[in-house]
């Protein structure tokens, strides 16, 4: 690899990182529980729940770290955080 | 070797050392200049604040911070934008900057900063000896030292166009004696701007932050990658060996001045004893050399212009030849009883066949003035090193005898 | 909205510092500069040769982000390239009332186009916890340990955003990660503002505090529900708006309880007092800010 001068980095590069491996719990969809508010995607650490072109979302599970967040917050307890099996 | 100067008397002004500096700045066209006031380098930044009071510097921002580890911490982002950077500072100043020297080097910003150099507290003292950048010259900073203040005006254009070529992207500290050069009046050609502009091209980097291309400077590198980014310094600094050279000549043949590149000579040639030193006392020096010249002592002198990078094979085919050398410093490594140009020269030396007898002399601490006779009677111990071989190694010249 | 803060950063599971980043960049676009001094934040995001980071960013040293934002800013003014980016400095609390404050300073007073965001969780986090002029009272860290005869840190927190008001900033602003869609309005409007103007964000980090990695959020709103961390906007010195708790206001009991960090109060004799002394301030806040 070229190291760049300074130790400079190009943008966006941590994507290579596979963080979803830390995770113990996994958030899961109610598909009909979720009313599309939204809040999950914002407060995810990990931008990992991406749209849907449904308006739902999905979670990414490659970066997920499985935090609960999203369970915790959300208004209408559509998500549910299952123990991961290895 | 000293060279036939190709000097337009009629360009001639006299003005003030900090004035020199601050006007080859100008000349330069620095888009940030920061800094903060300490005795002795106020007058150039008391003079640059002046020209941007009339708006003589374009196209530049002057930020008066508060503190010296902030006028280089500013630089830090202007240089990231892709800013030409000048600070100025000395002795405490300098000390206060030293973790951001190493950021500064470390991130490759080519930033100038003029040294007044002065003793390091405490005592405090106002006064000058080369300590502060001395203490300095492991932060991967370029280190040049002038003899007089055409040589600092001069060395002020020159140490743009090493930092902030492409190959080197390394960082300069220009350093001129504080009070000896910086509030002396001396006749010179102050930097012409007309030759500056062809000689100094725009400063363009390769990397910058940009939002059209998003670049994060500063990570934080592991064990897997520091010894790299080291060792891509320490080889930036063995080409600008070279560069100085280079970027001194191609000075002399546009402006037709030349003060040396990495070092100069002055009766060398066929020298038995070969001075070293660097800054003002080369002057003092010169006029040893020429005296004893008319007594028929064969010696000589070695001015060491660049500090850093080392300039070790220049030295070595200076000195190589001579009966003894003798090194002068104006500072000190305390608890080891040597100044740092004194121990580097005799570690160049070592593991080759060079075998000549070298001497080390602490001297002009804290402004302590340095006399002709002084210089003289270090030569005369010298002579009899050539005889009798080296009885002391490395000493403080002129201490107080009750001490003794 | 895509985040300008990609994954795979290196930050804990339910990371306050990764949401603030977040919400900031969500507000700022992504034409703007990052200058991020050292902490949790910087080195969870920039593993060489990695970084997190979809906009510029830099980080020099930790205790000179405000000089090198300010030296952005002037750098971008005399090339002529500042147009509308944006400068901005994202640093913890360590980097912010203690060893930067001194930076910070001269930038605000310099009167630099910028905005500071703090983002605040109370400690220094990255070297494993320890006290900082940020850290509330009587809450233990490692070198504000709870102990026989200590009840942890025994200074209230320094009121930084005064600070940042009496230097004559346009725009100040309170914060929390628990309110994301209010933090992002205000940093939109500090962004806009011209001149230093300065964010304080609270941030609860799990790792630090001791509470469940799920729980960030519900934190960093029982913290504003209780008085204890009032979220207001001051515009010129004089406070524009401030969060209303109304009848909804929590007793400090609630949110200490959810912390290891303020466990001893609740086991060790005379903790009562010691939280009678926080309600205290609590309540010197709803009543200041008119809560």
């Amino acid at each position: 690899m070229t190291l760049l001068p300074g130790g400079i980095c190009r943008g966006s590069t941590t994507v290579v990182n596979k963080t979803g491996g830390w995770r113990t719990f996994m958030p899961v969809y109610d598909y009909d529980k979720c009313v599309k508010c939204k809040l999950c995607e914002l407060l995810c650490p990990d931008a990992s729940i991406d749209p849907r072109d449904d308006g739902f979302f999905e979670f990414n599970y490659d970066f997920c770290k499985g935090c609960g967040i999203c369970a915790n917050e959300c208004p209408k307890s559509a998500i549910e955080m299952v123990l991961e099996e290895k | 070797m000293s060279r036939e100067m190709n000097i337009d008397k009629s360009k001639m002004t006299v003005v003030e050392g900090s004035y020199a500096v601050a006007h080859s700045v100008k000349v330069c066209k620095p888009n940030v200049i920061s800094a903060y006031p300490i005795t002795p380098q106020t007058h150039i930044v008391e003079d640059l604040s002046q020209f941007m009071a009339d708006g003589e510097i374009p196209n530049c921002e002057y930020l008066n911070v508060e503190s010296e580890f902030s006028a280089l911490s500013a630089l830090v982002g202007s240089a990231a934008v892709g800013a030409r950077c000048y600070s100025a500072t000395t002795s405490q100043g300098l000390e206060l900057m030293h973790e951001v020297l190493f950021n500064v080097s470390g991130m490759r910003l080519p930033v100038v900063m003029t040294v007044t150099n002065r003793a390091v507290s405490a005592p405090i003292s106002i006064w000058n000896d080369q300590q502060d950048s001395i203490s300095q010259r492991d932060t991967g900073w370029i280190q040049m030292h002038a003899e007089n203040i055409q040589e600092i005006s001069d060395m002020t254009a020159q140490a743009y166009k090493i930092s902030e070529d492409k190959d080197i992207m390394m960082p300069s500290m220009v350093c001129m004696d504080g009070f000896i050069l910086s509030h002396v009046y001396e006749p010179l050609v102050l930097l012409e701007q007309d030759i500056t502009d062809e000689f100094l091209p725009r400063y363009e980097p390769e990397y910058t932050l940009d939002p059209k291309n998003p670049l994060s400077f500063g990570a934080f590198a592991d064990p897997n990658y520091y010894t790299e980014f080291r060792y891509m310094q320490q080889q930036a600094m063995e080409r600008s060996l070279k560069k100085i050279e280079d970027v001194a000549e191609e000075f002399y043949d546009m402006y037709g001045r030349y003060f040396g590149g990495l070092i100069d000579e002055y009766q060398t040639e066929d020298a038995d004893i070969i001075l070293m030193a660097m800054g003002s006392i080369v002057g003092t020096i010169k006029d040893v050399v020429d005296k004893l010249r008319e007594n028929n002592v064969k010696v000589g002198l070695l001015k060491v212009r660049t500090f850093r990078p080392f300039p070790a094979e220049a030295i070595t085919n200076v000195i190589k030849d001579a009966k003894v050398v003798v090194v002068l410093d104006k500072n000190i490594s305390l608890g080891l009883n040597e100044g740092a140009l004194f121990t580097e020269t005799k570690s160049v030396l070592y593991n080759t066949d060079i075998r000549v007898p070298t001497i080390g002399y602490m001297i002009g601490h804290g402004g302590r003035d340095i006399k002709m006779d002084t210089i003289e009677r270090i030569i005369d111990e010298a002579t009899e090193v050539m005889k009798t071989g080296i009885k002391k190694e490395s000493q403080f010249v002129d201490v107080r005898e009750d001490l003794l | 909205m895509k985040s300008l803060l990609v994954p795979g950063h290196r930050g804990c599971a339910g990371c306050c510092d990764a949401m603030a980043a977040k919400f900031t960049l969500m507000a700022a676009g992504e034409d703007c500069i990052v200058v991020n001094p050292t902490g949790c934040l910087e080195v969870m995001t920039t593993p060489y040769p990695e970084t997190a980071w979809a906009v510029p960013w830099i980080h020099s040293l930790f205790e000179n982000a405000g000089a090198v934002g300010s030296g952005i800013e002037a750098g971008l003014k005399a090339l002529g390239k500042m147009n509308d980016t944006k400068v901005i400095v994202m640093g913890g609390d360590g980097g912010t009332l203690d060893i930067g404050m001194q930076a910070i300073s001269g930038a605000f007073e310099r009167g630099h186009d910028m905005t500071y965001v703090c983002i605040d969780n109370e400690a220094y986090m990255n070297t494993g916890v320890q006290r900082s002029g940020a850290t509330p009272f009587n809450a233990s860290t490692t070198t504000s340990p709870s102990g026989k005869v200590s009840f942890g840190n025994d200074r209230p927190k320094k009121n930084m955003p005064a600070i940042m008001v009496a230097h004559g900033s346009p725009y100040v602003a309170t914060c929390s990660i628990g309110f994301p869609k209010d933090m992002i309005r205000k940093v939109e409007r500090a962004v806009e503002v011209e001149g230093p103007t300065y964010i304080h964000s609270h941030a609860p980090c799990t790792t630090g505090w001791g509470f469940d990695t799920s729980k960030t959020v519900e934190v960093a709103k029982m913290a504003v529900m209780t008085g204890l961390w009032p979220l207001y906007e001051m515009e010129d010195g004089e406070v524009t708006r401030v969060k209303k708790l109304g009848k909804k206001v929590q007793p400090v009991e609630e949110y200490l309880k959810m912390q290891r960090r303020f466990k001893h109060l609740f086991t060790m004799e005379g903790g009562e007092e010691r939280i009678a002394q926080i309600q205290a301030l609590a309540d010197k806040n709803i009543e200041d800010y008119g809560l």
